[in-house]
């Protein structure tokens, strides 16, 4: 395993990490830095808990041990009021959109901007209609989400993340259910909203080939664990066999597709 | 004994639940106070809402309002003819409404017309993760969707019924007047007579105040608290209109003794 650098300056940090949903383990000890100015991928089977991840660095959920450190402030530790303070410097997209269904899509995107800032009419209709540009949705302003599909309304939802150019943005699958020459214009678009306007970005994706190519680092998870790290050239050539199976999508592995369950055979014949 | 100790086990926890349960409506009941001051300067969100919550109950209101009083003039003037005393139709209709039928019944029809769907609006802005990404854009449910909803509920309330009654009286005067043949001035000039301000119309005023803060926050709780899911939200909304309509009965009563005495 490859360290990511220390002289890096951290933007968020998790040290021994736990979470549980009732009795059930998610995350059991994790440690995951997000450095800044870089774009972080967190990869794993599905349901090992990397949206619970996010939940965790937005506050969203109290982690059972260990802390979520972000800008050097422990999150759980934070009032509602400077919870919120931190917020407004994070974007987040949804793995389902979470768009507003009583709000066209304009207003969707302007509306963390209206929030948050007093600026001229004008100006939000000029800063809305570049976002849409760039998702390729500009015609599309005045629908409603329940007139998009879902990969249209996914793209909506990182428009609005970003709305606010926030120091930090975490994608929840922005692949998912795109075609490949929007998948193409999404990678594009999340490298170069991180790199103009340095900002930090975390991924959540399966997409191995899409997010070796604009990941900084990689951090493989499976099991509530952190099974790999690294840059994607180091993930490439690991000799780990968890690495090996997610990246060449192997059904048998370390990793297990089947949620845990008693053998099919002993549960067939138990009827 | 094992299984009478398990019976009192599940009331003990039953009941600590509702007590839990009760805890939680009150720190929302605080939250939503609290994030009402924001909401000046925000009229906008407000006024949607009272469109919504308050316009689209007119009509179900109205047309109950009108029937109730047609039934009301119909069995009032048939009790009162016995004693020769159907000139005082007029009053008996118009208490029965101000005092008890208006705001009751307008509390009810409203937990099934507007409270459950505020209930199911707000439970799926749950389901689809809307209210989390508002949270996450640092805007607080609250002031954004709770607030404005709960205001225009308080609000409507004592409008709706004050049209519940108004169109029964109407009810009853086509019905006593129109088709039984109680003397149309003896209607009005009893009624006049009658009814008092204080005692009458603002002791329903009151009552529908009370009754459109309580409906309206079961309404916005139930949504809050449901449990993300189909089901979750399909619950919730059956216990908006269930708890609503004890919540309110239970309230009349008290509220009857205190104000109309008696106990
Ligand atoms: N509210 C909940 N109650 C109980 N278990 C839950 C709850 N939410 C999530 N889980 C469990 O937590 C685990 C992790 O969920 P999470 O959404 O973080 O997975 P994920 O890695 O994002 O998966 P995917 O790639 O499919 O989105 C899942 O196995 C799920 O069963
Ligand atoms: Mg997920």
């Amino acid at each position: 395993m490859t360290e990511i650098e220390t002289s890096q300056e951290l933007l968020v940090r998790m040290e021994g990490l736990k979470f549980s949903h009732g009795n059930r383990v998610i995350l059991d000890g994790i440690n995951i830095d997000i450095p800044k100015g870089k774009v972080t991928t967190i990869m794993g089977p599905s349901g090992t808990g990397k949206t619970t991840v996010l939940r965790l660095i937005t506050g969203q959920l109290t982690p059972s041990a260990g802390c979520v450190m972000v800008e050097g402030q422990e999150v759980a530790g934070l009032n509602r009021s400077a919870l919120y303070a931190l917020r407004k410097k994070m974007g987040m997209m949804f793995q389902s959109g979470a768009l507003f269904s009583d709000l066209s899509v304009f207003e969707n995107v302007a509306f963390p901007i209206r929030e948050h800032t007093d600026l001229p009419e004008s100006m939000i209709r000029d800063l809305v209609l570049i976002k849409l540009e760039a998702v390729g949705l500009r015609g599309a302003k005045s629908l409603l989400p329940a007139e998009l599909s879902g990969g249209m309304a996914r793209r909506v939802a990182l428009a609005r993340a970003v709305a606010l150019d926030p120091m930090m943005v975490m994608y929840d699958e922005p692949f998912t259910g795109q075609d490949p020459i929007t998948v193409g214009v999404i990678m594009k678009l999340i490298r170069t909203l991180n790199d103009s306007l340095g900002l930090t970005s975390i991924l959540v994706s399966h997409d191995v080939a899409e997010v070796s190519q604009i990941s900084d680092y990689l951090y493989v998870m499976s099991g509530g664990k952190v099974v790999e790290k690294g840059s994607p050239e180091v993930l490439q050539n690991s000799d780990s066999p968890w690495v090996q199976q997610f990246l060449n999508g192997l059904p048998d592995g370390p990793a297990r597709f089947h949620y845990p369950a008693i053998d099919l055979a002993d549960e067939m014949l138990s009827e | 004994m094992a299984a009478m100790l398990s019976f009192f086990q599940q009331i003990g926890s039953k009941a600590f639940l509702s007590l839990a349960r009760l805890g939680r409506a009150h720190i929302f009941l605080l939250r939503t106070f609290g994030a009402l001051p924001s909401l000046w300067g925000e009229f906008r969100l407000v006024i949607a809402q009272l469109f919504s919550v308050g316009v689209a109950t007119v009509q179900i209101i109205a047309i109950s309002g009108l029937t109730v009083g047609m039934v009301l003039g119909l069995q009032g003037y048939t009790t009162l003819v016995d004693f020769g005393a159907e000139d005082s139709l007029g009053q008996m209709v118009a208490l029965s409404l101000l005092r008890e039928l208006g705001p009751v019944l307008t509390a009810i029809l409203f937990a099934g017309r507007a409270g459950s769907a505020l209930t199911a609006e707000i439970g799926l802005m749950k389901v689809t993760e809307q209210l989390p990404a508002m949270e996450i854009m640092a805007v607080d449910p609250f002031k954004r969707v709770i607030a404005p909803r709960f205001i225009a509920g308080f609000i409507s309330m004592p409008l709706l019924a004050a049209m519940f009654s108004a169109l029964g009286i109407i009810g009853g005067y086509i019905v006593g007047v129109g088709l039984v043949g109680v003397d149309d001035g003896a209607f009005w000039s009893q009624m006049q007579a009658k009814v008092d301000f204080y005692d009458d119309i603002m002791n329903g005023v009151i009552k529908s105040v009370v009754f459109g803060v309580v409906a309206t926050w079961i309404a916005v709780y139930e949504g809050y608290e449901a449990t993300p899911t189909t089901e979750g939200v399909a619950k919730a909304t059956t216990r908006t209109v269930v708890h609503t309509a004890f919540a309110v009965l239970g309230l009349d009563f008290i509220l009857t003794a205190l104000m109309f005495g008696g106990l």
